[in-house]
């Protein structure tokens, strides 16, 4: 009550303003107008952000689709409605580039996110300590750059000096040309990815399996049920809504697979690893067809979003 | 064994954690080994050869592969056979070992050195702690900024410019790389540090990240400051911004290791080598394919020592960031 009266002595103009809906006296249009000087201060703490996002992104996302339609020259581009999209389709390199891309999240993503689990699940019965020794090491590896690790495994999988033959020779493996021969490579670069933690998925699970109430378990406990009954009763499905957003999150990222295949492969041999990013990258920036090129990454959007609605439909359904 | 989560009182726990213990130290062994092998390639011995070696030998190029800088028990040995031989007053001797010694410290560290002296590591490091710290506080600002109204202020329009801004976060970056840089081209910003940093500061994951922080600060505060007399900005300058520190660490870290990290936009944009970044420049090193190893794993190392030590220093708000941006409402 207190707090009210001093703000309209203090200020009666502004109460003036505020008490003008009650009366509404005014039209709808005016009073929005008013709401939106008052509030002008707002308008200036959003304006260097909205700037910039209508500038770098928001521009740039509808210039896409309308580059997706043209086919692009020096001195003004042309008008070619769905000629992109028809050649997009038509070309034998996309749907190599796709099936790769495909087969690299198929085999990455579930092995990622259950690892994921497995291992969170295992480090969240440790103590303190142990705990979170055990998630740096889990995700140290994911704060270094793709470029380090694509570099270093470069290195890793060569075929005369390798680490990787060398270790598998251990167990009677003959050294493998990894990434030299087109029917290992793309499996090399997905047993790379599968052997990098998923750490961001690692800490978000223990975040997750910290809020599941002991109650749960000490009840599970009563009725006889073991670890392992617990852990698939009680914890996997309660931590759902992480897997389902850790399954999208992985999805949306292995689509976008690129730094790996530049500094490793370059898509090939021929074009055993090519991706629908690095694909992308060669039809913008070595061939410039920015139209073509366009059309490619509106493709790539829908098919990520795509994706994401089946896998948040299927997650979600069974719940 | 894998659900272990209630296992601490039961009595077959004991055994199920030392399995739990074992199968980690595994995992982490792996996870970890790459990095571990950045770090001991760059600091191989590449050519040595002693006193009974007809040709000296690269334990860089090695089969079976040295496991860890040779350098290391090769120096000890001269070492300890000067330190003889002084005993033994044969002062030739011992000053071989003393050479030796003096030549495995240099060739262990040559990499380095040449990396600094013969390629523009040193301005790829530079270009890349200038970028990236710039970047960080601009995002911090204006994120900060935008973060707090649309949490914390009712004005037409709030959500309808929110629901727009997080939008844009469904559609992957490949999609505006070709008008971005027609974009950059015809404002003549290409092969400059501007084409960089004007893309960063637009990243929106910080407007989410802000906003969800700026909920938890109590409306109380604000009014309080309000009544004070305090002008929006120094409401938010002296009341929001030290409240918000938290969520600034997590932002601030998470914008300065994506920037630091970023790869695919770089090569697009930068071709001179003087304006590379550390990714960039790294690329290059390998694409000239006259680099060794042991050079191109120093260079790795040079990237990566800079965000390890960002970790471990920050490593709570690593978690925080991760946790509060999973955060749906």
């Amino acid at each position: 009550m207190t707090k009210q009266l001093e703000t309209v002595t203090d200020k009666p103009e502004s109460s003036f303003k505020s008490s003008n809906p009650n009366k509404s006296t005014t039209p709808k249009r005016k009073n929005t107008f008013l709401e939106m000087k008052k509030n002008y201060s707002s308008y200036l703490f959003l304006f260097p952000k909205l700037v910039l996002f209508v500038l770098f992104v928001a521009f740039p996302v509808v210039w896409a689709f309308v580059l997706s339609f043209q086919e692009y020259k020096v001195f003004g581009s042309v008008f070619v409605g769905l000629d992109n999209y028809i050649k997009v389709f038509q070309s034998e390199a996309f749907f190599i580039a796709l099936k790769n891309t495909l087969l690299f999240t198929a085999v990455t993503v579930p092995f990622n996110v259950i690892s994921a689990l497995v291992i969170s699940s295992m480090i969240f019965a440790l103590g303190k300590i142990s705990q979170s020794f055990f998630r740096s090491a889990f995700y140290l590896p994911t704060v270094t750059s793709m470029v380090i690790i694509a570099m270093v495994w470069r290195w890793m999988y060569n075929y005369e000096f390798g680490l990787f033959n060398y270790v598998l020779g251990w167990f009677g493996v003959e050294p493998i040309n990894w990434l030299g021969q087109s029917s290992t490579a793309l499996w090399a670069l997905i047993i790379m990815s599968c052997l990098i933690p998923f750490g961001a998925g690692i800490i978000m699970y223990l975040a997750s399996m910290g809020s599941i109430s002991p109650s749960l378990y000490e009840a599970a406990r009563i009725d006889g049920a073991n670890s392992f009954k617990q852990w698939w009763h009680i914890t996997v499905p309660l931590l759902k809504p992480t897997t389902l957003y850790l399954a999208l999150l992985s999805t949306i990222g292995s689509f976008q697979v690129f730094t790996q295949i530049i500094m490793m492969t370059g898509g090939g041999p021929g074009n055993a690893t090519e991706t629908l990013v690095h694909l992308i990258y060669k039809t913008g920036f070595r061939d410039f067809e920015f139209g073509l090129a366009a059309a490619q990454s509106v493709v790539l959007f829908a098919i990520i979003l795509v994706f994401s609605i089946i896998q948040f439909r299927v997650l979600r359904h069974d719940e | 064994m894998i659900g272990g989560v209630t296992m601490k009182k039961s009595p077959a726990g004991k055994l199920n954690k030392v399995i739990i213990y074992v199968l980690l130290t595994i995992f982490a062994v792996v996870s970890l080994l790459p990095l571990y092998w950045v770090f001991s390639t760059s600091l191989q011995l590449s050519s040595y050869q002693s006193e009974d070696m007809e040709r000296p030998v690269s334990y860089v190029d090695s089969n079976p592969p040295k496991m860890y800088p040779m350098g290391i028990p090769l120096y000890f040995e001269h070492w300890s056979e000067a330190r003889e031989a002084k005993k033994a007053g044969n002062t030739e001797e011992e000053a071989y070992h003393r050479d030796m010694m003096d030549y495995i410290v240099s060739n262990t560290f040559a990499s380095f050195n040449s990396l600094f002296k013969k390629h523009d590591v040193g301005t790829w490091f530079f270009n890349s702690v200038y970028i990236s710290v710039v970047v960080t506080l601009g995002i911090l600002l204006i994120d900060s900024m935008a973060g707090y109204v649309l949490a914390k202020k009712k004005f037409p329009g709030r959500n309808l410019i929110f629901w727009i801004i997080i939008s844009t976060m469904m559609i992957p970056g490949q999609v505006t790389l070709v008008p971005l840089f027609m974009m950059i081209r015809d404002l003549e910003l290409m092969n400059t540090h501007w084409a960089l940093i004007l893309p960063d500061l637009s990243m929106v994951f910080g407007v989410f990240l802000m906003r969800q922080f700026m909920y938890s600060i109590p409306d109380e505060l604000l009014e309080a400051a309000k009544m004070d007399g305090a002008s929006e900005w120094k409401t938010y300058w002296t009341v929001v911004l030290p409240l918000a520190k938290p969520g600034l660490a997590a932002l601030g870290i998470f914008t300065f290791m994506n920037v630091w990290n970023s790869f695919l936009w770089p090569i697009i944009v930068l071709n001179s080598a003087k304006l590379y970044t550390l990714p960039v420049g790294l690329k290059t090193l390998q694409d000239a394919n006259l680099a060794s190893f042991k050079l191109l794993m120093s260079g790795a190392a040079v990237a990566a020592i800079p965000m390890i030590i960002v970790f471990i220093l920050f490593q709570r708000y690593f978690v925080k960031g991760l946790t509060l941006g999973g955060v749906k409402e």
